[in-house]
């Protein structure tokens, strides 16, 4: 099936900040398709964050790839719509995140993930965040501890928290739950 | 405002501006925030608002159907001309001053965009559902250091309270469309304060003009900057 080949092609672009992962396992990757009346190869791709400003380097990378493949005049569309959520990407996506050293995010739960209310958990301050967000530990992706804390809830990019772990001291990345 | 059908222009930009002057503001922080998590942080957010921006204004832009795109819209246009709300165009004397800002500001767009997701404007309500996720983090991030600052030593706390007093009068402006969020935000804010040991200040004066264009002196100086170079060089790209 040359959807699925072509899909296989754009899917295999790696993401410019989280070199360990694909936009497919990421679950960047909304839709491939060839336009039937243009023969076009059209894909569809949505943002991490509404500011992420490795989009540009995405439409280029999933261009030249397909462009590689026989494919040179590739359309890449952006949608908004549904949201991307941290709850997209894949397992193994996961996997390949945590022997990359960045601790996979726990489920999306349409607040802030852990982050710790400072008004206790079920506080007032909360009362606008949807369902309660338990403070789940996030483990170690060098030590496997649960033994962690957060050090910034911001880190090198848009979708990373700083950790550290207390039990091998080691500082690593987190992506933190959208 | 919410209860019409579809987005206008007038209203993307206010939303638009909001997000575009705010980026501005925080990014005057990179290089020195008072400690390097912070930086990263401040930057951070600043990028998400950029990002709203843009799709915002990129909206408007359309709608409008006069030719400009979001770089028009951010570079080309006077104080004048600017929709955005007077909180966000304020100085930031200290760190205080952009913490209450910030916090007043996600509770704030936290809510409305909550709303905008869920109204009958297709586009605007995927932008909205996007944001709503993010301005949750930035939320968070300053009801952290508010409590950090108002309830930490006597100098944060002094500074923390005196910024919330000052900030305070121009919060009424952005429930001008939106009367009925307010008290969401009250609920959302006061505790807030409370935990921070720090006074909710009394409601009285209530500054506005900035949904007409009419801003405090502060924007021109802010527009100077951000509209140099594009100004300059109409067209530059990196």
């Amino acid at each position: 099936m040359v959807t699925a080949q072509l899909r296989r092609v754009a899917g295999s672009v790696v993401d410019p900040e989280l070199r360990a992962v694909t936009i497919e396992e990421l679950g960047i990757l909304r839709d491939v398709r060839v336009d039937p009346d243009s023969g076009r190869v059209v894909v569809t791709i949505t943002p991490t964050y509404a500011g992420c400003p490795a989009m540009d380097t995405i439409r280029a990378d999933i261009r030249r790839a397909l462009d590689a493949a026989g494919h040179p005049d590739a359309e890449v569309r952006t949608v908004l719509s549904p949201a991307w959520s941290t709850d997209r990407i894949s397992e193994a996506g996961r996997a390949k995140l945590t022997a990359a050293g960045i601790a996979p995010p726990g489920p999306a739960r349409g607040g802030p993930g852990p982050a710790r209310s400072p008004a206790g958990p079920a506080g007032p301050a909360r009362s606008t965040a949807g369902p309660v967000a338990l403070v789940l530990s996030v483990r170690c992706p060098r030590c496997g501890s649960p033994q962690t804390e957060q050090l910034s809830r911001f880190g090198s990019t848009a979708c990373k928290a700083l950790w550290r772990c207390r039990a091998c001291l080691e500082p690593f990345e987190h992506i933190k739950a959208l | 405002m919410t209860g019409t059908a579809t987005a206008t222009v007038e209203q993307l930009l206010c939303l638009g501006d909001d997000a575009l002057v705010a980026a501005q503001r925080l990014a005057q922080w990179c290089s020195r925030a008072p400690e390097m998590e912070e930086d990263v942080a401040l930057a951070n957010i600043a990028l998400d608002q950029l990002g709203a921006a843009r799709l915002l204004l990129s909206y408007a832009g359309d709608l409008e159907g006069a030719g400009r795109d979001e770089d028009a819209l951010a570079f080309l246009r006077d104080d004048r001309e600017l929709r955005n709300c007077l909180l966000v165009e304020l100085p930031d004397p200290d760190f205080a001053h952009t913490i209450a800002k910030l916090l007043f500001l996600a509770a704030y767009q936290r809510l409305h965009y909550e709303r905008l997701a869920a109204g009958p404007d297709e586009r605007l309500a995927s932008i909205a559902a996007k944001t709503v996720k993010e301005s949750a983090y930035h939320l968070d991030h300053a009801m952290l250091w508010t409590l950090r600052l108002g309830d930490g030593t006597a100098e944060s706390h002094r500074r923390m309270q005196a910024a919330v007093d000052e900030v305070w009068p121009y919060t009424h402006e952005l429930f001008e469309d939106d009367a009925d969020l307010r008290g969401a935000w009250l609920s959302i804010v006061e505790p807030v304060l409370a935990e921070a040991t720090l006074d909710r200040p009394a409601d009285g004066w209530a500054p506005t003009g900035g949904r007409s264009g009419q801003h405090t002196e502060h924007l021109s100086y802010l527009l100077a900057e951000m509209q140099v170079l594009h100004r300059a060089h109409p067209g530059a790209r990196w």
